[in-house]
């Protein structure tokens, strides 16, 4: 089987200028639902308390709320969590109350309105962690972009690293743009998957720069743009059917990982769509723009200062 | 070209068996059981408790499928949990005769039903988070803070008596937050405290104010020194809950520092979370009485009468009755330290260290009470009992006091121990808190371990399919990648968690990435015309720099999930990075070593099994 069956060189960046403008505009969008509807932060950064409550028959939602209206709390989130019979609650953090007793309250009084409830699961969480994991978060991030960048800028040069972080970050605030538009809640475990798509799509970046590389020595004729081109040429097929292999287990957990893993998985899917198309055309493009040139890579080419060298012209 | 030598087959083969032998043990389950562990630290268990616990079954009949003894339980394993339950009853009932008084924790447990002669290689299966097997898990931050106060409060008492001996006069000690202000009257006076200071009390930095004639000396705790106190109130705190903990009759708990100021505490299995934060967050007081030595108090002492009005009977540790008057004269907030030690006359002691108001409240006890006896009462769950109770042979100013005369240096430890479980060494709240419930648990491996075999299943079958025999070599070396994967995960005995399995899943997603770019690459070269045998190994060699680079930069990225991940970004960040590691072994070393094996030995090789190589310039050929 054979699924790419490509004759020559398609030309890529001729289009570039165009998608480029397309991902502006999306980016743009992202940073604009990121800033006006901000993202839904689970408690795990907020601070607050979790209550999963499990019934034997699918579950009123509103006499629930009833329920937790009348202890006092005003627009608290009640949800179905994964079945009709799960039902999720959302509390805030309750000055002058210590950790449990929220939830014990509630539980109680959802037991005496329905004694078939059982408590499946509760979340505390303390402000102060909140603040913490968030600040860590942003930590994480800022280390993972130093460290593909030095790597990446020691590898290739320092267009190439710039380009693909660039490009790689367009990927993360576009999912963020995702989950602020559609106010999925934004967990560590969606941070965590945010941060490893991080690392995974540079992975996609670095494969056509590595062939970008080996087109330079390979056709010293070629031009800037035909070796991009060319080079992407090359690697489409790899690229769509290991984003591919990755999708189906991601695609995987989306299915039978439960609603525990179901953002986590999501993140991931718009990761690695978002991941092909950035590294095809936004870092490759950006690589373009700055000017990558044969001589910035292949330092064990010819020397400019060397005309007499025996070697001259003889890479392969 | 396309052979290994003998040594990197060997290497493979025994990857491949430390491989299987540490992953088999996660396939066997887990059985019930029933542990049998102490209560309280003077209770130790040994072979005659195991010896006991055999006997104990076998005389109620109990069919018991093992019984081991580790290093601070006996854990009896059952084939079923009825027999579980009725053996706990049983062992209950022989091990703790008063139930007021239990010695023994005996508590449900599960343990993994690996055959001996696995655990004989040290393996065992991977030990599963409170997602995934239901429980209670408690954040705590420690008040260090507070800590600190007491400590200064400590000093500050210390400095005062140092100062009364040298005859040194100031103009007053005063704690101010964690600083204690000493104020000196002139400059003899100030010299003589600023030598005593550097003498007697190195943990001390002072800073000097001048405030009109006199001078104000002002006191802070050496960094150092407060690291040292700070370190010593977790520990304390952390015993105080392991004490408490016991209670609860948990199996396994696990109670760990975390960070400078944090423990965090979990009790799988444990569903009751009201009892278990009741327990975790109670405060056991003491209390310092006089002993009623009147003659009704003696006489009901002796059994020989009723308990005096004004006073009450409480039983001493060993059993003694003692009758204490009612009016508390001092509570364990005053006492700031118990440590086990030796007096004078090299006699088992116990040493007590009040803070300013305890020790003036003690002196004045003792002036007016010498030859009489003093009762300290340690009170837990609303049950009071006598810890001790001496005989006053002097004014004891200060605040140290040392309790000494009739005891072991056994118990005398024991002593220091209760007075300082008594008491947190610095108030603690709940920060963070989860409680997963037991079938939530087992719906979360459910839900994980379908994610992974059908997302496996899907790329084996694609690969298969797509790659033909190539595509066989790289399911291989997926399979050989999880395999490896969670043996490395068991023999670290790492936690694994849903986020865990993510991982998991996401490491076989992204495992196969070198394998399909190396598939690829083999092609290009049999495309671009290359021999079979020359294109195996260039398609090899040029894969190599770019599955590093790649996993390079993924491995970046999980770094800083481990650095900086916390709780279940943790769990993901571990199984992650491990998972690039072994990958780089799997599919590139190990699927070679498979092709070489296939491929490597037929010298006129014509065609490799690939699928399709396409050609742009000629009509579409099969390579196999």
């Amino acid at each position: 089987m054979e699924f790419f069956r490509i004759r020559r060189d398609i030309p890529f960046m001729k289009h570039a200028l165009v998608l480029n403008a397309v991902s502006f505009i999306t980016f743009i969008l992202a940073v604009f639902f990121l800033v006006t509807r901000g993202l839904n932060l689970s408690v795990e950064f907020t601070g607050g308390t979790v209550v999963e409550v499990a019934y034997e028959q699918p579950a009123d939602l509103e006499s629930v709320r009833k329920v937790v209206e009348s202890l006092g709390y005003a627009e608290v989130p009640v949800q179905n969590f994964g079945s009709s019979r799960d039902v999720l609650l959302r509390l805030p953090v309750q000055q002058g109350k210590t950790s449990g007793e929220q939830s014990e309250q509630l539980f109680a009084a959802l037991k005496a309105q329905n004694p078939t409830a059982t408590l499946s699961r509760t979340e505390f969480v303390g402000p102060q962690v909140g603040q913490e994991l968030f600040e860590h978060g942003l930590k994480a991030l800022g280390l993972v972009i130093l460290g593909i960048v030095i790597y990446l800028a020691i590898r290739f040069e320092w267009k190439y690293a710039v380009s693909a972080i660039i490009a790689n970050l367009h990927d993360v605030v576009i999912i963020l743009g995702f989950f602020a538009f559609f106010q999925w809640e934004f967990s560590l475990a969606v941070l965590a998957a945010v941060l490893a798509v991080l690392g995974y799509s540079v992975n996609e970046s670095v494969v056509i720069f590595d062939r970008i590389r080996e087109s330079f020595r390979r056709y010293r004729k070629k031009t800037t743009v035909e070796i991009i081109d060319n080079a992407i040429t090359s690697t489409i097929s790899r690229t769509i059917i290991t984003h591919g292999s990755t999708q189906i287990m991601v695609l995987s957990m989306l299915l039978f990982g439960g609603p525990t893993l179901h953002y986590f998985a999501m993140a991931l899917t718009i990761g690695i769509c978002f991941g092909i198309y950035s590294s095809v055309f936004v870092a490759a493009a950006l690589a373009m723009w700055l000017g990558i040139k044969r001589e910035d890579l292949i330092k064990s080419g010819p020397k400019a200062g060397d005309p007499d060298d025996p070697n001259a012209g003889a890479v392969v | 070209m396309n052979r290994y030598p003998l040594w990197k087959y060997a290497i493979i083969v025994v990857a491949l068996l430390v491989g299987a032998i540490y992953s088999l043990p996660n396939l066997f389950g887990e059985a019930p059981a029933v542990q049998v562990s102490p209560a309280r630290a003077t209770v130790k268990v040994d072979a005659g408790t195991m010896a006991r616990v055999e006997e104990v079954l076998k005389s109620q009949g109990i069919e018991v499928a093992q019984v081991q003894l580790d290093a601070t339980s006996v854990k009896a394993r059952f084939n079923d949990t009825d027999t579980q339950i009725k053996a706990r009853d049983a062992l209950d009932k022989a091990f703790n005769a008063n139930p007021a008084e239990p010695s023994h924790v005996v508590a449900l447990n599960l343990l993994p039903r690996t055959p001996a002669w696995l655990s004989a290689f040290g393996a065992s299966p991977m030990y599963l988070g409170l997602d995934l097997r239901g429980g209670v898990h408690f954040m705590l931050q420690v008040d260090m803070a507070a800590a600190l106060q007491r400590r200064a409060d400590v000093l500050a008492t210390d400095l005062r008596t140092a100062l009364r001996e040298k005859g040194i006069r100031h103009g007053g000690i005063s704690r101010n937050g964690q600083l204690i202000d000493l104020r000196v009257r002139d400059q003899a006076s100030r010299n003589a405290a600023v030598d005593l200071l550097r003498a007697q009390f190195p943990d001390l930095v002072v800073t000097e104010t001048a405030e009109g004639t006199d001078t104000r000396l002002s006191l802070a705790v050496r960094p150092e020194a407060a690291r040292t106190v700070q370190d010593q109130a977790l520990k304390q705190n952390i015993t105080t809950l392991h004490n408490r903990i016991n209670e609860l009759g948990v199996a396994e708990p696990v109670i760990q520092q975390q960070g400078a100021d944090r423990i965090v505490v979990q009790l799988p299995g444990v569903q009751d979370t009201a009892k278990a934060k009741d327990i975790l967050g109670r405060t056991a007081t003491l209390e310092l009485r006089l002993v009623d030595e009147s003659t009704e108090g003696l006489a009901a002492e002796r059994g020989a009468g009723p308990v005096p009005f004004g006073s009450e009977s409480y039983s001493e540790r060993g059993g003694r009755t003692v009758i204490v008057k009612r009016e508390v004269l001092l509570t364990g907030e005053n006492l700031t330290d118990a440590q086990a030690g030796f007096d004078d006359t090299q006699q088992p002691a116990v040493h007590l260290t009040l803070d300013a108001k305890g020790s003036r409240i003690f002196r004045d006890i003792t002036r007016e009470n010498i030859g009489k006896r003093m009762a300290i009462i340690l009170f837990e769950k609303g049950k009071g009992e006598v810890v001790t109770a001496p005989v006053i042979r002097s004014e004891i100013g200060g605040g140290r006091v040392q309790i000494s005369g009739a005891m072991s240096s056994v118990e005398a430890n024991d002593t220091a121990l209760l007075l300082r479980a008594g008491s947190l060494a610095a108030p603690m709240e709940i920060i963070e808190e989860r409680t997963i419930g037991p079938s939530l648990g087992a719906e979360n491996i459910q839900k994980g371990f379908h994610s992974v075999m059908w997302g496996f299943l899907v790329i084996v079958a694609f690969m298969c399919v797509y790659y033909m025999m190539f595509g066989v070599f790289s399911s291989i070396a997926l399979a050989f990648n999880l395999v490896l994967l969670v043996s490395v995960l068991s023999m670290l005995q790492a936690t694994l968690t849903l986020p865990g399995i993510a991982a998991m899943a996401l490491a076989l997603g992204m495992a196969i990435d070198s394998n399909v770019l190396i598939n690829e690459r083999v092609r290009e070269e049999l495309r671009r015309g290359a021999s079979p045998q020359t294109a195996i190994n260039a398609g090899y060699e040029h894969a190599w720099g770019t599955i590093l680079d790649s996993n390079i930069t993924s491995l970046i990225a999980g770094i800083a999930l481990l650095i900086f991940g916390s709780g279940p970004v943790r769990g993901f960040a571990v199984v992650h990075c491990l998972g690039i590691v072994t990958s780089m072994f799997s599919s590139v070393f190990f699927s070679r070593a498979l092709v070489n094996l296939w491929y490597g030995r037929q010298k006129k090789l014509k065609t490799v099994s690939i699928g399709t190589v396409w050609r742009a310039d000629a009509p579409s050929t099969k390579a196999d």
